[in-house]
């Protein structure tokens, strides 16, 4: 179990904001922190990695104190031990796929797990590769890996996969997904892709202004469950025509754009750039095998 | 020709920057980390070698180290250390002369990584030392060898300093640049020449090869 309760005072370019919350995770869940970019979710994680110092306020872990502005207590990134991975991937370039895992390993700590976690993220082939060399996949697979060396409880996940494409980000959510059950984890996700966080996680917090102002269980939280949907997709709104007395959307759902005839009241509501929801239940949809 | 000149310049030259790694590592690693307020006082100080005349350097140090003095004085009698007219005094005008040399571009090295590398090795539960030494060192080579190739390179073509502090001591202070001036005061053209020669062709072989290792030339001969 994971408690938060913090406050900090950040400095952005958007001026001063202040942080406020209050977190709690039970283990070996997945959680998203979910928000504009600004919102505090990557300080969050920092905080609870320890990589930034909170102003006050305290963190537990297991019933252990991490932080607690009150005592005085901090415990620096090393005692933490949270396997964390960052947006930039963070490999060592100095260092071969196979080293930047080595690096990671405890003191005294059992190497079969190298050999181990190559074999699991299919990085044995590669392992004698700088990570200049490896495309954005494979360098996020070395950058999970990695975190995984030094057997961590938390998984810290920064915004994993925004910088991948879609076929690849599929791949990758059902290889973290993996992970966070055979390795008993309790992962927490920043991710702005309603998709993802669907399939991912189990509860989501969304953030805004460096406070929590919802949170739910993944499918609840974006009203998905409110309509019982033949099928439904989530994308994004990429151009609204009006043709008549008509609207055409056009909406981008992974890689496809579909058209979705709607009227003005709807199409008020919407603006190029939102995330939407199509659904249907009056018709059959047809499935046919590529 | 006499050699020994020569000799003493890149013996300075090697014992200077020798040192100034191991000192400049430290407060380059220091200033590419810290916030704190006396950051600019220590940056400028370490900077103005660069813009001070070399002979105001040398006469504060003249002055300082001089037996005459306090901290000379206490030198002398608790240390044994004569630091004016002799090669220890050099070595340590020197490494002061090239400080900025070997402490900027390992600071620039050092700010432009990345810094959710030193972040990774702290989550990963190793200390900062050890960071420093497998992460942050071997990934700025180039400003490393800029360094230390810069600072080498500066110390022998060091005068003012070494004239203000060494004078001019055959097989003491007396170093290659020094022998040009005195050479060239006594008319002997020739062979302050020679030694002009030397230094030009060496400096220009030293500087080439780290443009050439820093544009990554030699990478190319490596399989």
């Amino acid at each position: 179990m994971i408690r938060l309760n913090l406050k900090k005072i950040l400095k952005s370019t958007g001026g001063k904001m202040v942080l406020d919350l209050e977190l709690n995770i039970a283990k070996g869940q997945f959680v998203t922190l979910f928000g504009e970019s600004g919102a505090g979710k990557t300080s969050t994680l920092r905080m609870l990695s320890g990589l930034l110092k909170p102003d006050i306020g305290t963190i537990t872990v297991d019933g252990i104190t991490w932080f607690d502005s009150n005592k005085n207590i901090n415990l620096v990134p090393q005692q933490r031990k949270v396997g964390y991975v960052f947006q930039d991937y963070a490999l060592f370039p100095n260092m071969t796929v196979r080293q930047n895992l080595e690096y990671a390993l405890q003191r005294n700590q059992d190497k079969s797990i190298i050999e181990e976690l190559l074999d699991f993220a299919q990085l044995s082939e590669l392992q004698q590769r700088k990570p200049e060399t490896l495309s954005g996949g494979q360098k996020q697979r070395v950058a999970l890996a990695r975190a995984l060396v030094q057997r961590p409880e938390i998984l810290i996940l920064d915004e994993p996969l925004s910088a991948l494409d879609l076929k690849m980000r599929i791949k990758l959510q059902e290889y973290i997904l993996q992970i966070h059950k055979q390795f008993k984890l309790t992962t927490i996700l920043v991710s702005h892709d309603i998709g993802e966080i669907v399939k991912l996680s189990d509860c989501v917090f969304e953030l805004q202004n460096g406070k929590v102002i919802k949170k739910g269980a993944a499918a609840d939280f974006f009203g998905l469950n409110k309509t019982s949907a033949k099928f439904r997709f989530s994308g994004e709104v990429l151009k609204i025509e009006r043709e008549d007395v008509i609207y055409v959307i056009s909406v981008l759902i992974g890689n496809d754009i579909i058209k979705v005839v709607s009227d003005r009241t709807e199409a008020n509501g919407l603006k190029v750039g939102d995330q939407v929801l199509v659904a249907s239940k009056a018709f059959n949809p047809i499935i046919q095998k590529l | 020709m006499d050699w020994q000149p020569l000799v003493l310049t890149f013996k300075l030259a090697l014992i200077t920057t020798a040192i100034l790694f191991v000192v400049s590592i430290p407060i380059a690693y220091w200033l590419s980390n810290t916030k704190s307020k006396i950051k600019p006082v220590i940056e400028t100080l370490v900077s103005m070698p660069l813009v001070l005349p070399p002979t105001v350097l040398g006469f504060y140090m003249l002055v300082a180290f001089s037996p005459e003095n306090a901290f000379g004085n206490w030198l002398n009698e608790w240390l044994g250390i004569r630091l004016i007219f002799s090669f220890g005094g050099l070595v340590v005008a020197s490494v002061i002369y090239s400080l900025p040399f070997m402490v900027q571009p390992i600071q620039a090295g050092l700010s432009s990584l990345p810094s959710t590398l030193k972040e990774a090795s702290y989550t990963m539960g190793k200390s900062k030392m050890t960071t420093l030494i497998k992460i942050l060192l071997p990934n700025v080579k180039p400003a490393l060898l800029t360094g230390i190739v810069l600072s080498f390179a500066h110390t022998v073509g060091e005068f003012g300093v070494v004239l203000m502090i060494g004078g001019n001591m055959p097989g003491k202070t007396k170093v290659a640049s020094i022998a040009i001036y005195d050479e060239v005061e006594a008319m002997n053209y020739s062979a302050a020449n020679s030694y002009s020669l030397i230094l030009f062709s060496i400096t220009f072989i030293i500087l080439l090869l780290v443009y050439l290792a820093n544009g990554g030339y030699f990478k190319r001969f490596v399989p």
